[in-house]
């Protein structure tokens, strides 16, 4: 009986019916999962973990007590794991944990796979220590005293209260110290620079050597490097204070190792810490990450140089491809013959969004950098030759080529924003007496603005999202200086900057050390997609908005 | 009154200061049609530009070669045997038949300065050799069975700045005594010489028609380069056969001897061990009645290229067999020339050669690329001396009586052809033809190899694994969304799918190679369990679903299946990663990567596996949205009529809506295709790079755009490998701009279609 209902059922098709609805779901769990997985792996790195103590016994070795975070757990079937690994009768897996070591001066490595079979007992003491440190990644420990100049001057009980206030002050020092040598000595720095150009330039006018010019230069130049010098004498002061004070560490062997205060960032014991303090603590951690500079090659420390380069790029793309992206649709749609030719125009330009990012790079980098940029530097930065200027990869370039990618999704929204206008609107302000370019600016134009917005909101997100291109034109792994700062012109479009999508693609293949960089890299994952989702929604919203809008007008 | 009015306002229209106004505004719309058009204009080309700029790079490699005649002067006549260019093709060295050498200004022929060698006056030069141009080492062999080894130097200094100072000097690398070649000391009637590396080779024919080889070994003391010893060892081979030698040389690497013979043999020594010097072949090189007139070795000492008596050259090399046995072939010829080849001078660092025929036509070649680059009469009398400067961007030639010339050529990028580019090429020391992209190396004498097969056969296989997940899931979840699927859930799908599009790429790459690829080389039976019980399971649960009790199923309406499939997919995909481990374990021995291993199928952790499901992520979207609007844009009328007539919905939509839309879902995947070939992120990081051409989909391989992004910024501006990556781009960009535009045209005319219905 259900034999027969079943072929009925499924001559009916319905189970083909299902089949698409099951192609339907397997595409929704696909994006909301990776979603879901960026945003859970990328978030939950901030959140201070709690750190266990655990004893090891492995054989053949004496019992180790290994101090550490938890963060990854694998089930290995038996026959992948070693030939010398005593299994038991019957055991058909081994689960192992991935364990956060830290301590990579002193360990080697800092992360370790340890058999569950082998653990001994788990505890959570609340005073193990977990230290950011500047160099070499996190310090696990428990703080035995701190020492200034040598001398103990806490230990026990207050040696922790003790800490803290110390390192508050030394990471004040720390502040002062970067203030100096990032704007101070760069300042004098770009001054000694310039005052070299004047000289080049002198010879390259074939001033002679003994002209007063040159005398002046020179003096320009002895007053920077009194300058400098002084600046030095401050320098060596701050660091003379800043290495007063170290502390004390014991490990998880009882080794004690000590610490300069100089070298550590923060400390926390995550294990003493309620949940809220943790919630505070995850805040600071999450504004440290965006506002902080990386530090360890990438690995550790913030991305804000990377959150700046790309809005600094994309900022500049916009400025560039709004206005010849508009201009190019009114042309399209208002000015230029509807004909054969026209339409090959739209045609190609709707192509030119789908030719492959990488071509434009490729583009970018022989036409913009190598073309334009090396004519740019002959004629107006021949002082400074052979060291390119607009010759290389810079900011300038990215945008342009960025510009030129994304130019023809502009071109498409404002054309279908511009269609969509009522003839009616245009003929009535033509039958008022207005020349075209005033019907164009007065009601046309303001009516298509939400297109144009959709439009230059998904070439923002576009652009936010590439990184092929980017690579060959001005991207790069680490910009010692951002974009914009202190000194004339402020922004500096030659210079080369940094991207978070290529911050994911350094950082995540090119790092020597993967394991500790990845939670970092799925936190600037997380927040690029956050960057482009947020952005895309936007564009739909105005977007569904504005159709609503003109189908309650055609009414 | 209002007629008044009116005249008021004409009169007012007419006044002088409407007027400005309205000639103010005239010009305002006249300004802003010029700059809307120039600017529009302008934008479109721009974007045309990208093309021609490519196309501007790309276009010099296929340039022929040109030769100019830069200057022209005579010199006394002498009867030189020998020419060669200094490597700023400013300072020439002319070597004569009584072993006088003269160094002279390349382009007026004005002498710098003259040596005389110190052969003794008792004895007179029977034969010269030179060794290869780049060791600039030569040889005199005298009538009492000694030689006399020297080498070229061209000394540079700046005395005054920037000025270039060439100053030419006679060096003796082992000593300016003799050598003793025969022992016997019988005049050496052929000679050939090779040093390289603080080893010297001579190997000579003496007039009583033995073979003799004097190998020099020098030994330097580390702390005195001047201080050396040298040991001398003479062995003789024994020559196979009996016609006249005609020809000897010896590779740079003092390996291989060829002994040419008159009748056209070539007889292959491996002359390594002086001591174990034998005959490894004995091979007819040319047909009857063709001889051969001339050898060279190419650079790099490997191949050895034939000039015949019908104007042909032939490439020769070792080619090692199956047994590891060496014989030697004949690889490529080339037959672009009529007269005898007269001479051949093989560039230096590239393996392009010169011949020049007894016509006085020179034509240049590359070898690899099997190009002819060029055919031009150059000399009236071809019994002259020619020399190819060290870059090979300059010649000299002296004809015997004395008139000499220098010529430029322009011959930037002959390693470049289509064959190169895209046939298989057979390089040296390969045992057959292959398709290689290899375009760098830490050694010096290393071929670029620029096939571009290799990376077009990555891209099309990743694209063929990213369609193979993405068409299926794409066209059935547009066909369900657009015609099955309720309003309400519409709403929510059409969003979601819009913002799967806008993914970075490079998350999607990230993920693919740090998070994916380990997974599913540690859960391999679990992704195929997952492929194979997902759609089982989704026929099983509607199955089941009709068998509920109504009560459940009305509460939820039609068109929210794909809302009741979610868990259940959720479910299979967790329940395959659970038995993965023990699948894993029952049918693969537990390791299914070692498995594959053992059966002889190649494992990479990243691998096209990965790649085509995530890419088939990436170009979901793209198929997903174009199809979805052409299904949804059928006309209603035709569904209406259709299920009027009593088909059933899916009836309708495979008859009726389908075949409407199908021009749309082909050009839907088209552009899906265009998207998958450009992508560059995604198998950038979620392969392993190797260009191989092997479609396994455990295996990994290299995309022309993964290519450019990896070597773009390595290349030097305007070098072959440069240019080269910009053909690879032009590749791409003319693939994907034909894909996209036929999809376009396929989609305009549906467009037509539905309007008229």
């Amino acid at each position: 009986m259900s034999n027969s209902t079943f072929k009925s059922w499924y001559k009916s098709g319905s189970p083909w019916v299902w089949l698409n609805a099951g192609a339907v779901s397997v595409s929704l769990i696909a994006v909301i999962g990776l979603v879901l997985l960026i945003a859970v792996r990328g978030l939950s790195h901030f959140w201070p973990a709690d750190i266990m103590s655990v004893e090891y016994n492995e054989p053949g070795l004496e019992p180790t007590v290994l101090i550490g975070e938890k963060v990854d757990h694998e089930v290995v079937p038996a026959e992948r794991v070693p030939a010398d690994y005593q299994l038991k009768e019957g055991q058909l897996t081994v689960e192992r944990d991935l364990i956060k070591i830290g301590n990579r001066d002193q360990f080697g490595l800092d992360f370790r796979w340890i058999n569950r079979d082998w653990m001994g007992e788990v505890s959570y003491p609340e005073n193990i220590l977990a230290v950011e440190r500047r160099e070499w990644g996190h310090f696990y420990g428990y703080l035995v005293s701190v020492l200034e100049n040598g001398e103990v001057v806490a230990d026990g009980e207050q040696a922790w209260q003790e800490f803290q206030q110390r390192l508050d002050r030394s990471n004040d020092l720390v502040a002062d110290i970067k203030y100096i040598e990032k704007i101070e000595i760069g300042k004098i720095n770009q001054a000694l620079e310039s005052l070299r150009l004047d000289e080049r330039r002198l010879e390259m006018s074939d001033v002679p050597e003994g002209d007063p010019a040159y005398a002046a230069i020179e003096a320009q130049r002895q007053l920077e490097n009194d300058k400098y010098a002084k600046l030095q004498t401050r320098l060596g002061d701050l660091y003379q204070q800043l290495m007063r004070d170290q502390v004390v560490m014991q490990m998880s062997n009882g080794q004690e190792v000590t610490l300069p205060l100089s070298k550590i960032v923060d400390v926390v014991k995550p294990n003493a810490m309620s949940h809220f303090e943790k919630l505070g603590h995850y805040f600071h951690e999450v504004w440290k990450f965006v506002s902080g500079e990386p530090r360890e090659a990438n690995t550790e420390g913030g991305i804000f140089p990377a959150i700046f380069g790309t809005v600094m790029m994309v900022l500049i793309m916009s400025v560039i491809v709004t206005p010849f992206g508009v201009i190019a649709a009114v042309y399209l749609k208002e000015y230029a013959r509807q004909g054969v030719i026209t339409r090959t125009i739209r045609i190609a330009v709707n192509n030119l969004a789908g030719v492959p990012s990488i071509v434009y790079g490729v583009f970018g980098l022989g036409f913009f950098v190598y073309f334009l940029g090396g004519n740019i530097d002959e004629i107006f930065f021949q002082a400074k030759l052979p060291s390119p200027t607009f010759g290389q990869p810079g900011l300038m370039w990215a945008s342009l080529t960025l510009a030129i990618l994304t130019v023809p999704v502009v071109i498409v929204a404002t054309e279908e924003g511009l269609s969509r206008i009522p003839r009616a609107m245009r003929e009535g302000s033509l039958a008022l007496g207005a020349t075209k370019a005033e019907t164009l600016w007065r009601t046309v134009l303001p009516m298509a603005a939400p297109a144009m917005m959709t439009g230059l909101i998904l070439a923002v997100a576009r652009a936010a999202g590439e990184v092929a291109p980017l690579m060959m034109v001005g991207v790069v792994k680490l910009a010692p200086n951002l974009a914009v700062d202190s000194v004339a012109p402020y922004l500096h479009l030659d210079r080369q900057f940094m991207h978070l999508g290529f911050h994911i693609y350094d950082v995540g293949f090119q790092s020597p050390n993967v394991e500790a960089a990845r939670p970092l890299v799925y936190a600037t994952a997380f927040l690029l997609l956050l960057i482009i989702v947020v952005l895309n929604l936007t564009a739909i919203s105005i977007r569904n908005r504005l159709r609503q809008n003109f189908k309650a007008s055609d009414n | 009154m209002p007629e008044q009015t009116i005249e008021n306002s004409v009169i007012a229209a007419k006044s002088k200061s409407a007027r400005r106004r309205r000639n103010w505004r005239e010009f305002k719309d006249r300004l802003a049609r010029v700059v809307v058009t120039g600017g529009g204009i302008m934008v479109i080309v721009a974007i045309v530009l990208i093309f021609f700029y490519l196309l501007y790079v790309v276009v010099p490699l296929f340039n022929s070669a040109e030769l100019r005649s830069e200057n022209q002067f005579s010199q006394v006549p002498t009867k030189n045997v020998h020419l060669t260019l200094d490597e700023y093709n400013e300072v020439a060295l002319s070597l004569d038949e009584n072993a006088s050498l003269r160094f002279f200004d390349a382009h007026n022929g004005s002498e710098i300065s003259t040596v005389e060698l110190p052969v003794p006056p008792s004895n007179t030069v029977s034969s010269f050799s030179a060794g290869t141009a780049s060791t600039g080492v030569f040889a005199y062999g005298l009538d009492n069975g000694q030689a006399i080894v020297f080498q070229e130097a061209f000394k540079i200094s700046y005395p005054q700045g920037t000025q270039r100072l060439i100053t030419p000097e006679i060096l003796y690398p082992v000593g300016e005594e003799l050598v003793v070649v025969d022992p016997q000391g019988q005049p050496l009637e052929m000679l050939t010489i090779q040093s390289y590396d603080d080893q010297t080779t001579l190997v000579a024919l003496t007039a009583d028609k033995r073979l003799v080889m004097s190998r020099i070994t020098k030994d330097v003391n580390f702390l005195d380069e001047t201080d050396f010893t040298l040991e001398n060892e003479t062995i003789e081979i024994p020559l196979e056969s009996r016609s006249p030698v005609s020809k000897i040389r010896l590779d740079i690497d003092q390996r291989e001897l060829y002994v040419i013979h008159a009748d056209g043999n070539i007889a292959y020594y491996d002359v390594q061990n002086a001591d174990q010097a034998r005959l490894v072949q004995l091979v007819m090189a040319v047909p009857e009645e063709v001889s051969i007139t001339s050898v060279e070795f190419l650079t790099g000492g490997i191949s050895l290229l034939v000039g015949r008596s019908d104007g042909q050259i032939d490439q020769w090399f070792p080619v090692r067999d199956a047994e590891n046995n060496y014989s030697i072939q004949r690889i490529r010829s080339f037959a672009d020339q009529d007269s005898p080849i007269r001479s051949i001078a093989p560039e230096q660092s590239r393996k392009g050669f010169l011949a020049l025929d007894d016509a006085g036509n020179l034509g240049i070649y590359h070898t690899t690329a099997e190009r002819n680059l060029l055919v031009e009469n150059i000399l009236t009398d071809a019994n002259a001396t020619i020399a190819l400067s060290p870059r090979a961007n300059g010649l000299l030639t002296v004809a015997a009586n004395g008139d000499t010339r220098f010529y430029d050529i322009e011959n930037e990028h002959p390693e470049v052809s289509w064959h190169s580019l895209w046939e298989k090429v057979w390089y040296e020391s390969r045992s057959e033809p292959e398709y290689i992209w290899q375009s760098s190396s830490s050694s010096n004498d290393f071929e670029p190899k620029l096939s571009l097969t290799p990376l077009t056969f990555g891209t099309l296989k990743a694209a063929f694994y990213a369609m193979m997940v993405a068409i299926p899931l794409a066209i059935m979840g547009a066909i369900f969304t657009a015609y099955f699927m309720s309003p309400g859930m519409r709403n929510l799908v059409k969003p979601t799918i819009e913002i799967m599009e806008a993914l970075p790429t490079v998350i999607l790459g990230f993920l693919a190679g740090l998070w994916l690829a380990p997974i599913a080389e540690n859960n391999l039976p679990g992704i195929f369990s997952i492929l194979i019980l997902t759609p089982i399971m989704v026929v099983l649960t509607a199955w089941l679903w009709t068998k509920l009790p109504k009560s459940i199923r009305h509460r939820i309406p039609d068109g929210w299946e794909a809302a009741i499939l979610i868990p259940v997919v959720v479910l299979v995909g967790f329940a395959s990663m659970q038995l993965s481990l023990p699948l894993e374990h029952l049918l693969f021995n537990g390791d299914m990567p070692a498995w594959l291993e053992s059966h002889g199928i190649g494992f990479d952790q990243r691998n096209s596996l990965v790649v085509g499901m995530v890419m088939g992520f990436a170009v979901i979207p793209t198929i997903f949205s174009i199809t979805e609007d052409a299904i949804f844009n059928v006309p209603k009328q035709l569904t209406i009529g259709s299920l009027a007539l009593g088909a059933t919905p899916w009836q309708t939509l495979t008859k009726v809506v389908l075949l409407t839309a199908s021009p749309a879902i082909f050009s839907a995947v088209m552009i899906g295709l265009g998207r998958a070939v450009g992508e560059t992120m995604i198998v950038l990081m979620a392969t392993g790079n190797t260009p191989i051409m092997d479609f396994n989909i455990f295996e990994g391989f290299r995309a022309l755009s993964a290519n450019i992004a990896v070597e773009m910024p390595e290349a030097a501006v305007n070098s072959t490998h440069y240019r080269v990556l910009f053909l690879a781009a032009l590749v791409l960009f003319l693939v994907t701009f034909v894909f996209n535009t036929l999809a376009e045209l396929v989609r305009q005319r549906l467009r037509k279609k539905y309007s008229s219905l």
